[in-house]
């Protein structure tokens, strides 16, 4: 669906465009050119390095930073203390990565930096990024269940105390729960994230339009869009973070019935 | 009718599904805020179970979400 002269295309945000190399520079059939998605994934790791870098002075009396990194630590610590136990602290490393790249993304994309004509790309927008990170979780859960449980990793799929006629069904039904995660992990980030932004999109071209359409349209219908853009806004914050915490909670919690069963 | 017609009925009968999500994600705040109030000192410890419920109800209204957008988009 192509945008008319003059509308604001609500897609045109996630277009996908090469900036450095071209459309023809291909491997085995994939294009491999720089994107401005690999560009904001660059982007996110600097500036989470430099915010893990600038905390890691180990004081004794820590200053602010130093607080709010190791805040940030602690907390994933406490979530997976509170999850799986002490078997949990393993995985601070790889769901505090998880956790502060997700948010970094969420927050770097929602920057309005449109005013100075650089346009962020909230890459976690895109289904194949959150996919792959899914993934990722996912094959952690599998390696280590059964890496630790061998085949009795399959008695997650028989609840305890499962009556006997009862197994022929819930084992499938479990089996598919389980197979469905990864999906539904991504597309839980991938559509919070979508759908924030298009909504952005669609009341600032209310905002634009109204305000285009004269004096009494953009009082009636640009100035309350504008406010409720401005409240949207704040929302998004919000749900950056919330879906951060959540894809690492969920993460933490799938890790557990690898670690522990149940 | 035309197919687009129906195309965009369909997207918009999908948004009745975001309208249930929200029922479903206010019970789940709500419920755990008047909880919460009976008993503060356990409400900490519940946060997690808090948002796996949040989660899990604002899935199904994403999911609605997907529909729409691939019946507008892609089909």
């Amino acid at each position: 669906m192509a945008a008319e002269e003059g509308k604001v295309d609500p897609m045109h945000q996630f277009h996908i465009e090469p900036i450095l190399g071209s459309q023809n520079w291909e491997i085995a059939g994939f294009n491999i050119a720089f994107t401005n998605s690999s560009m904001w994934m660059m982007i996110t790791a600097i500036v989470l390095f430099l915010f893990v870098w600038g905390g890691m002075k180990r004081d004794l009396v820590p200053g602010r930073w130093q607080v709010m990194v190791e805040s940030s630590t602690g907390f994933i610590e406490d979530m997976l203390d509170a999850n799986i136990g002490k078997e949990g602290k393993k995985y601070v490393p790889y769901v505090f990565s998880l956790f502060m790249f997700i948010l970094f993304a969420n927050l770097l994309g929602l920057l309005p930096l449109g005013i100075i004509g650089v346009h962020p790309f909230t890459f976690t927008s895109h289904f194949t990024v959150t996919g792959v990170l899914a993934v990722i979780s996912f094959a952690i859960v599998l390696l280590v269940g059964f890496w630790k449980h061998g085949f009795h990793f399959f008695s997650l799929f028989v609840p305890h105390g499962t009556p006997l006629p009862m197994i022929p069904i819930i084992f499938p039904i479990e089996l598919i729960s389980f197979l469905v995660r990864p999906f539904s992990l991504a597309l839980r980030l991938f559509v919070a994230m979508m759908a924030g932004h298009v909504l952005l999109k669609v009341l600032s071209s209310f905002v634009i339009d109204g305000t285009n359409a004269g004096i009494g349209f953009g009082l009636l219908v640009g100035l309350p869009s504008f406010a409720l853009m401005i409240g949207i806004s704040a929302l998004e914050i919000l749900v950056a973070g919330i879906q951060a915490y959540v894809f690492a909670l969920l993460t933490s919690l799938y890790i557990n019935d690898a670690e522990n069963l149940h | 009718m035309d197919a687009e017609a129906a195309k965009l009925i369909g997207a918009g009968l999908a948004a009745i599904g975001a309208g249930m999500a929200a029922i479903g994600v206010g019970n789940v705040f709500g419920s755990f805020l008047e909880s919460a109030l009976r008993n503060p000192g356990a409400a900490d410890g519940q946060q997690g179970r808090l948002f796996i419920g949040f989660a899990a109800a604002e899935l199904l209204g994403l999911l609605a979400f997907v529909v729409a957008m691939i019946l507008i988009f892609v089909a």
